[in-house]
């Protein structure tokens, strides 16, 4: 999950990290309010969930009140790369004597979060680290233990930061390491991290995501703190009806999991395919034997004839769709005959001919002998595990579409 | 020989008296594993297909009377941390966690204690691992009879972040007369307990295993790790590898996952085409097709095609 | 979106004489996996919508006198 630049500011500062007196504002009158208590020149920026802002015309200055509602008023209106914004930061412009980053990342092969800092901060650190390695200090944290200062302090004093900066920003990268932590975060950063011409630190951008899986537990920060709605998702694209439909079937019965997917999908050829690397593995035979699928979709878990059902008909219901492709990799949990009915039984319910309709079943497994005899009795070519996946796919799309490309 | 599991390796399932659990006992039994007991706070004295239960791990261990050697965990993922430490620290030093949906923060946490204890993690979000017609630990394969089907012993090694390709590769190894010495789903999840590079060096070991063959996914960054083990070691194995989720790279694909949570491309290095150069670039045979695996590996044998 | 159809690819049927016994009824309603049995005051009714989900796991065969509860395969015409 995401969060707006207003919210991972808040993170950050319930961290106990400084922040400058900033305040959200949706409306060009607050933008006015909050420029006049901070009393000086301000720094507009709109609140949007995708990057380049900047050049967008999305951060503008302002030195008067008035002229900060003037701006609040063009941002607030200004699309950016499609996304309208939540609303506008209104931010006194800091005097910066020097921009560092601070950011926090899971380490993957390490397994555990990975510290990183660089003394060249206000630019993206992927950059600075093909660039200027020797700029980005390392180091790892525990999972189980707590995080002692000293491992940020090692990793700031790796980039030839010493004196007071090193002393100020140490509990800095320290503090932002815990919230990781604690906070189920996939990714804390903050760049710029700026010293100030007064000395101090303040943290004058952050960009903070959680993980999907951690929502749940969360709870606290999200609906408490920053006042986050159950339903505001922040899906990077907004579902197409065929993925809402497929989520509310597959919600509304226990047994199995379904999804299906469209967005980014143009062509003609109906997937009802699984389980997770099964449907990856499909999906990839079909495209490279010159196949255009209409949708992408997952059957698992043994679902119910019922659900089955469901995701074939909706995908037998996009447009363009007058045929589908049932296959999966051999099912151990799920079962042939199960899935058989339930897509059979969208041909009937559609009014179509289940043998014109499906044009290739391989699904190898659990219950197969069952399956095939359903399969039979409807005019459906039943192909066990010696039809390839890869053969499967371009039976699909020679049926479908024509001769392979 | 084999990696991992024996005829001799005893384990519990903990939370036993779930669905899933219940299946995946019957499916272990029947193929000969020795279940030796299941956990399920608050279900002492219960049995499930004969197998007695427990309220802990501890419990579990005196009953049997002396170390048991793994544990399936297979509870919600709330519960799951608290179960594999439970499992760790009552000397169990092999868990397969089938759980999916775990935050990576707990995952860390498991397997950073696992480390310390000498113990291994495979998974979480996984269906375990089979050693054909010597044992099953999980619900790999499915009912003995259809595991048996996919599974004959032989010379290749099987790792896959997907349960299901796990037994889809197995059986087309199977079918081609090669059959398997080990195969281990290790889970779709971005932190997995075991990579394909730490158990590589098992497979290494271990005298039947002749070639391996890899299934993997956009996402992560393992499949470098391997790269780099090859690269590091003077490997005797030849490996094959299968990369699915090519269409992922496509740019209206950014940003999302498909199959499995680990998909979740975070950096350039993390895309298809990135991973296969890199493997391709430490001698990793990477093929097209799903179905050129059998062909490709009998060559790396030597074996008449 | 088209009507619902049931009992497409199986049939269950339950003997009269059963079919009225409340003990019966009680346990097939609780053995059947996919609900495919209700007990309704003692009578056993059949929720025609959950038909077609049956497993064949053959627990409502065990449940019941012999021969009195019958599940058929419409698909092959053979009997559980």
């Amino acid at each position: 999950m995401r969060f707006f630049e207003f919210e991972a500011r808040k993170i950050v500062e319930l961290a106990g990290i400084p922040v400058t007196k900033y305040g959200f504002c949706t409306t060009p009158e607050e933008a006015r309010a909050v420029a006049a208590e901070i009393g000086g020149p301000v720094v507009i920026k709109s609140q949007v969930l995708t990057g380049g802002r900047m050049k967008a015309g999305g951060v503008k200055f302002a030195d008067t009140p008035e002229e900060a509602a003037e701006h609040a008023a063009a941002i607030l209106q200004l699309e950016i790369n499609g996304h309208m914004p939540r609303g506008v930061l209104v931010d006194p412009k800091a005097e910066v004597k020097q921009e560092y980053y601070a950011g926090v990342v899971w380490d993957g092969t390490a397994k555990r979060p990975l510290m990183l800092f660089s003394d060249m901060g206000g630019i993206d650190i992927e950059e600075v680290a093909r660039t200027h390695p020797d700029h980005v200090g390392r180091g790892h944290v525990s999972n189980l233990f707590p995080i002692p200062d000293f491992e940020a302090k090692q990793a700031i004093a790796a980039t030839g930061v010493s004196g007071s900066q090193l002393n100020r920003a140490t509990p800095i990268l320290a503090r932002l390491a815990r919230l990781f932590r604690e906070n189920d975060m996939t990714l804390a950063e903050i760049n710029p991290l700026a010293e100030l011409t007064d000395g101090s630190f303040v943290a004058l951008d952050a960009h903070m995501e959680m993980e999907n899986e951690a929502v749940g537990r969360q709870k606290r920060l999200l609906r408490g703190e920053l006042g986050i709605a159950e339903d505001d998702d922040r899906e990077p694209y907004e579902h197409s009806k065929f993925e809402e439909a497929v989520a509310a079937i597959d919600a509304a019965d226990h047994r199995g999991v379904i999804q299906g997917k469209d967005h980014g999908f143009t062509g003609n050829l109906g997937l009802v395919i699984g389980a997770g690397g099964g449907s990856l593995t499909l999906t990839d035979a079909v495209r490279n034997q010159g196949g255009k699928p209409a949708n992408y979709s997952e059957i698992g878990g043994n679902p119910s004839v019922a659900k089955a059902c469901g995701l074939a008909k909706e995908v037998l219901e996009k447009d363009g769709v007058e045929k589908i492709a049932v296959m999966m990799s051999i099912v151990s949990n799920t079962r042939v005959d199960i899935v058989a009915r339930g897509v059979i039984k969208a041909c009937l319910e559609l009014g179509k001919d289940p043998g014109e309709t499906i044009a290739i079943f391989r699904i190898p497994g659990a219950w197969e002998d069952e399956g095939e005899k359903i399969l039979a009795k409807y005019g459906v070519e039943y192909c066990d595990r010696s039809v390839s996946m890869w053969e499967a796919a371009g039976r699909a799309v020679a049926k479908i579409q024509g001769a392979p490309a | 020989m084999s990696i991992l599991l024996t005829t001799e390796t005893t384990f519990i399932v903990q939370g036993i008296t779930g669905r899933e659990a219940v299946n995946l006992t019957r499916e272990c039994l029947d193929y000969g594993s020795k279940v030796v007991g299941g956990v399920t706070p608050g279900r002492k004295g219960r049995e499930v297909h004969g197998v007695p239960v427990f309220d802990t791990v501890a419990q579990a261990v005196e009953h049997h009377g002396g170390p048991i050697d793994g544990s399936v965990v297979t509870v919600p993922p709330a519960f799951t941390k608290d179960a594999v430490f439970e499992a760790i620290l009552n000397g169990i030093k092999l868990v397969v966690v089938v759980t999916e949906r775990i935050p990576r923060g707990d995952v860390a946490q498991m397997v950073e204690l696992a480390d310390r204890e000498g113990a291994r993690i495979i998974g979480p979000n996984c269906l375990g691992l089979i050693v054909p017609g010597v044992c099953k630990m999980g619900g790999i394969g499915g009912p003995a009879k259809d595991a048996a089907k996919a599974y004959a012993p032989g010379p290749v090694g099987v790792m896959s972040r997907s349960g299901g390709m796990t037994t889809e590769i197995s059986s087309s190894l199977t079918q081609a007369g090669l059959g398997v010495s080990t195969a281990v789903s290790i889970g779709g999840d971005a932190i997995i307990g075991s990579t394909y590079a730490e158990l590589m060096p098992l497979f290494e070991a271990d005298e039947q295993t002749k070639a391996i063959v890899i299934y993997t996914e956009p996402g992560g960054r393992m499949e470098a790790q391997l790269a780099a083990w090859v690269k590091d070691n003077d490997s005797r194995l030849p490996i094959v590898a299968f990369m699915a989720g090519k269409f992922m790279d496509d740019e209206e694909m950014k940003g999302m996952s498909f199959g499995h949570a680990g998909t979740i491309v975070e950096g350039v290095e993390d895309t298809a085409t990135e991973k296969i150069a890199r493997l391709e670039a430490a001698g990793i045979r990477v093929v097209e097709r799903i179905d050129e695996i059998p062909a490709v590996v009998k060559e790396k044998l030597g074996v008449a095609a | 979106m088209a009507d619902q159809l049931n009992k497409v690819f199986i049939e269950v049927e339950v003997d009269a004489q059963v079919a009225n016994d409340p003990a019966i009824a009680a346990k097939l309603e609780e053995v059947c996996p996919v609900d495919i049995f209700k007990n309704a005051g003692g009578q056993v009714e059949i929720v025609d919508a959950n038909v077609d989900e049956c497993v064949l796991c053959k627990l409502c065969l065990e449940a019941a006198p012999a021969g009195a509860v019958h599940v058929r395969k419409l698909y092959d015409g053979t009997e559980l």
